[in-house]
């Protein structure tokens, strides 16, 4: 995964204990807290906790996917980290750089130049067509018209709207709505791009074509990416780390495999229990260390999903050499069938 | 019985409606009796307004002013310099957008100074023909939205000039197209302001709800006294109206944007003026523009009510031809007033909603085409125009302007027609008329006259206790006690006999007639284009066909207001019924309900906290209309209004009673906003 790329490189977002409480006396109650507070306290308070001590970075390229259910404070992180709302406490960083100790210029130029967002109810303005809401942003950083439009138009032609450049929102289906959303929060080119429940309004269909298309983007574009979803099965298809929130807190942090393999609290083994875990685990997670003596002539893939390679696996009666193939093809491990029998039906 | 009473509110109405009869039959006629009338404490009220206004304009803060006539210091009162100067700032931009149309010589002058001016006569601005004006509305028609607009425009135009209604209708329109920007602005700074800050929406509330619910008539004097006769006092009196309805509308629709359209704005990395200009009032858009559109109506129809605190145009000549019964003429002339409503409305609508195309590559003429052509014509007419006034040396030239008695007119047919009805139906109209007055009207002017104060504090405060607790039984209580301690509570309640009578016929015909069409789909839609059709007409045109069928009585007003106030019943019962969710249908179709059934179990209950609201915009246009009714006689608190027009220092009472009138309309508004406040979240609608 990227924690080789994390190590030598500095996180592009950074957060240090960020706390988020609505209420009127929030700041003072949570002058000496240090840890995660306790929300029954604060309740009595009249306040209520949206985020409670979230620390975590973000590698440049990486998909972070906070997953929880609503009222966990998902959103309510990511509008701290976006800046939508003021965090009542801690720091957050945006490429070493204090987002809360910028002035409202420094973060309009942050939002014109790095950020990018995509809304669950899309957020498209009603009175411009597909093409100007998606150069609405180049027009608003000041960009000659006739280049935004330019600029625009690439953009309808990625998220694949060409043709219906000149169509208003509400004469989309809520697929090719959330299409423009994309290209919109795009057009300026960020590096950042915060995705708040982006498909959860769509019918299951589309959100799976919509998901492969976003991963598709991804695969060019390699956007460091913030991404809200209440559905744990999309964060698992998705994600190169999941924060799973429950009631403000981060439960548990870690790549899918981790999280279905060794789900930290009892709240997070619920998600992971009805997983199918052929489908979200990948070779690298049950082969064993590598030993000439044992290793097969078939290889797969380190990166394969199970379910993918299981079928030719369970044909071969040897074991198998795991390989890296990003790494010129170097054997790494070797993998018994019978772990993947295991995986598959269970001990 | 505290029991028994507690948790029914029909029973709590039916003892209230007890008590209110036992009072009513039981106390008795007595002048010193407070319990039967109250004594005028406030009496002297509508004089303190005359001697604040006298003190504003003559004697505080004055300061010396340099007059060069006189080549001496003058004493004036501050206040008196800065509303002269709004009135002469108002009045420039008037008499310029007019003077485009009509020519004339007074922008000029204003700007070089008559020494200039007397010197060369020739220097002024010459007049469009009116070849050009219709030429021009057909242009911008077809720019904004097409051939069908383009003909409307055209042919619009083209009947005001014909029927020789040039002059006063491009009066009127320089009226309008100087009050409605500035309405515009006005308004939708206020309501961004009062959407940006709780506490200046709180401020706006009330200044609001008194604005849009007094009667137009009551602020002429007062208007006339601070800025003027003229048609800048008309103006200013249109601004004050029309502009309300744009605050209200510009709040609410601000307030309707998902905060994720903000958000959207903001990570786009909006500042806080783009974020107003191309995402907060954009978005907005549709309620603006229906504010707009309202902006426009009220402008046309404050044209007659302009007239007479001087304003010009066709206000004036329809005021002087009502008050002859010419009905032929008059009719001819509220048609150049709906005309022009029509055609304004629909060309603000389409440069609202005018698109924007990116990829059309055009060179400077293929852009300026229109434009272009327009000059060339308007040159051409004005040059044909010109060589024609060698062939017309005496008399009129009519390719500049058609006079109003050299125009067609089709009045003589309609005044046989008029006659023609009056033969032969009035008869059947008279007695119609007869029955009404002495049957109904009569005896209920002869009920709501003998009833005790105090039971009219009974059965409103009462009402205000059952339907909203402490809270609107003391509103209530003291908007009526403010009405009932002047000397005028007598012909208050003239106001309200006329004003119960017409809401009862206009919102059981609403209903029915909603309820009914809003069966099918067809029928709803055509109801509710009917009811914009009939909103566009300025209200007073409402009383000209009434005059025509019974005359000036009361009966004429009556229908006036009923046909009028069944328009906001009409359609928000339709908006209402329409708007209950189909699954409730099925639900009720499965239960085996008959359209008579599901009507009154399920669409009623759910629609009528809606329908309530629009009996609210009922009961205000009633008043509206019945105030109006003074224009052809009635002897209600608008008589006594209108009366104030014409009275030394009558602005004080002209303005006291318009406060009664809006009184009247916030205790009404006051008992069905809060019944329906809480109907509809108790139904879990909104």
């Amino acid at each position: 995964m990227n924690d080789s790329l994390s190590i030598n490189q500095k996180p592009v977002i950074k957060c240090e204990s960020v706390y988020k409480i609505f209420g009127t006396n929030a700041n003072k109650l949570l002058e000496n807290a240090s840890g995660p507070i306790s929300a029954e306290e604060f309740q009595k308070a009249g306040c209520i906790i949206g985020v409670n001590d979230a620390s975590f970075e973000i590698h440049k390229g990486e998909m972070l996917v906070v997953m929880g259910l609503s009222g966990s404070g998902k959103s309510t992180l990511l509008r701290c980290i976006s800046r939508l709302t003021d965090p009542t406490s801690g720091k957050i960083f945006i490429d070493g750089e204090d987002l809360l100790e910028m002035n409202s210029k420094q973060l309009i130029e942050l939002r014109r130049n790095k950020m990018g967002m995509v809304f669950q109810s899309f957020a498209l303005l009603p009175h411009k067509t597909v093409l100007e809401n998606i150069a609405f942003p180049l027009i608003i950083k000041g960009l000659a018209t006739e280049e935004s439009i330019k600029k625009a138009m690439e953009m309808v032609e990625l998220v694949g709207l060409k043709g219906r450049e000149n169509y208003f929102p509400r004469e989309l289906s809520g697929g090719q709505q959330q299409r423009v959303g994309i290209a919109r929060s795009l057009a300026v080119e960020p590096d950042i791009w915060f995705l708040d429940e982006p498909f959860s309004a769509l019918d299951p269909l589309i959100r799976k074509e919509m998901q492969d298309e976003f991963l598709r983007l991804q695969s060019s574009l390699h956007k460091t990416i913030m991404f809200v979803t209440h559905d744990f099965d999309e964060a698992l298809r998705l994600a190169d780390r999941i924060a799973i929130m429950k009631d403000g807190i981060i439960e548990q942090l870690d790549t899918p495999d981790n999280i279905v393999l060794n789900p930290a609290t009892e709240y997070v083994k619920k998600f992971t229990e009805d997983v199918p875990r052929e489908k979200v685990l990948k070779i690298e997670s049950i082969m064993d260390k590598y030993d000439q003596s044992l290793a097969g002539n078939n290889t797969v893939s380190k990166d394969a999903i199970i379910e993918t390679v299981a079928e030719s696996i369970l044909e071969s009666k040897e074991n198998l050499t795991v390989i890296d193939v990003n790494n010129e093809n170097k054997p790494i491990g070797i993998l018994q069938p019978k772990k993947v029998i295991t995986v598959l039906f269970g001990k | 019985m505290f029991n028994y009473l507690k948790n029914s509110r029909q029973k709590q109405f039916i003892f209230l409606f007890t008590i209110f009869l036992i009072l009513y039959f039981f106390i008795p006629k007595n002048e010193n009796n407070y319990l039967w009338r109250l004594p005028p404490l406030l009496k002297d009220l509508p004089l303190m307004f005359n001697v604040l206004l006298d003190n504003l304009m003559f004697n505080w803060f004055t300061i010396p002013v340099w007059d060069p006539d006189w080549q001496m210091y003058e004493d004036k009162t501050l206040f008196r310099i800065i509303t002269r100067s709004i009135s002469n700032l108002v009045l420039f931009f008037i008499i310029f957008i007019r003077e485009v149309f009509l020519g004339g010589f007074q922008t000029v002058n204003s700007i070089l100074g008559d020494s200039i001016t007397d010197a060369n006569t020739w220097i002024s601005i010459p007049a469009l023909p009116w070849t050009a004006v219709v030429i021009g509305a057909i242009i911008i028609g077809y720019k904004l939205e097409g051939i069908r607009l383009a003909l409307l425009a055209g042919i619009g135009f083209f009947y005001v000039s014909v029927f020789g209604q040039w002059e006063p209708s491009m009066q009127t329109l320089s009226l309008v197209l100087f009050t409605a920007p500035v309405c515009f602005i006005i308004g939708l700074s206020l309501g961004v302001w009062g959407y940006l800050s709780k506490r200046v929406e709180a401020a706006l509330q009330p200044i609001l709800n008194v604005a849009q619910t007094m009667p137009h008539f009551s602020y002429l004097v007062p208007i006339v006294v601070l800025f003027g006769v003229g048609d800048h006092a008309g103006s200013i009196a249109t601004i004050i109206f029309a502009t309300p309805p744009m605050v209200r509308l510009t709040i609410l629709g601000l307030k309707k944007i998902s905060p994720e359209v903000i958000e959207s704005g903001l990570m786009s990395g909006c500042n806080r003026f783009q974020l107003l200009f191309k995402v907060l009032i954009p978005t907005a858009r549709r309620d603006i523009l229906i504010g707009v559109n309202q902006v426009i109506m009220q402008c046309l129809a404050m044209t007659t009510i302009a007239a007479f605190i001087g304003a010009k145009g066709l206000g004036f000549n329809l005021k002087v031809a009502l008050n002859s019964l010419k009905i032929g003429k008059a009719a001819e002339i509220g048609i150049c007033v709906v005309i022009i409503a029509v055609v304004l409305d629909k060309l603000s609508l389409a440069w609202a909603n005018k698109q924007k195309d990116y990829f059309a590559n055009l060179n400077f003429y293929q852009r300026n085409r229109l434009s272009i052509f327009f000059i060339l014509l308007t040159v051409c007419c004005s040059v044909v125009a010109f060589i024609a006034s060698y062939f017309f040396p005496e008399g009129f030239n009519y390719l500049y302007l058609i006079p109003f008695n050299k125009g067609l007119t089709v009045s003589p047919i309609l005044d046989a027609f008029v006659d023609w009805i009056w033969n032969t139906f009035f008869y059947y109209l008279n007695s119609f008329n007869i029955f009404l007055l002495t049957n109904v009207l009569g005896p209920m002017k002869q009920a709501y006259l003998n009833m005790p104060v105090i039971s009219t504090f009974v059965l409103f405060m009462g009402a205000g206790y059952i339907i909203g607790g402490l809270r609107s039984c003391l509103i209530v209580g003291s908007l009526i006690l403010f009405i009932a301690l002047s000397e005028y509570w007598d012909r208050t309640l003239i106001t309200l006999y006329m004003a119960t009578f017409a809401v009862g016929v206009s919102a059981i015909s609403g209903i029915i007639v909603g309820s009914l069409c809003s069966q099918n789909d067809f029928a709803s839609k055509s109801i509710l284009s009917i009811c914009d059709f009939f909103q566009t007409f300025p209200s007073f045109i409402y009383l000209i066909p009434v005059i025509l069928l019974f005359g000036i009585t009361d009966t004429s007003v009556m229908i006036a207001a009923i046909v009028y106030a069944s328009v906001p019943a009409t359609r928000y019962t339709v908006e209402g019924l329409r708007s209950v969710p189909s699954s409730l249908h099925d639900a009720g179709s499965m239960s085996g309900v008959s359209k008579l059934q599901r009507w009154r179990l399920i669409d009623l209950p759910l629609a009528l906290p809606h329908i309530m609201l629009g009996i609210n915009q009922t009961v205000i246009f009633a008043l509206m209309m019945i105030v109006l009714g003074a224009l052809i006689g009635t002897e209600d608190l608008g008589q006594l209004i209108m009366g104030s027009l014409s009275r030394p220092n009558g602005a004080g009472i002209g303005f006291t009673l318009g406060i009664f009138i809006s009184f009247i309309c916030l205790a009404v508004d006051n008992l069905i906003r809060t019944w329906a406040d809480e109907r509809k979240k108790l139904l879990g609608i909104e």
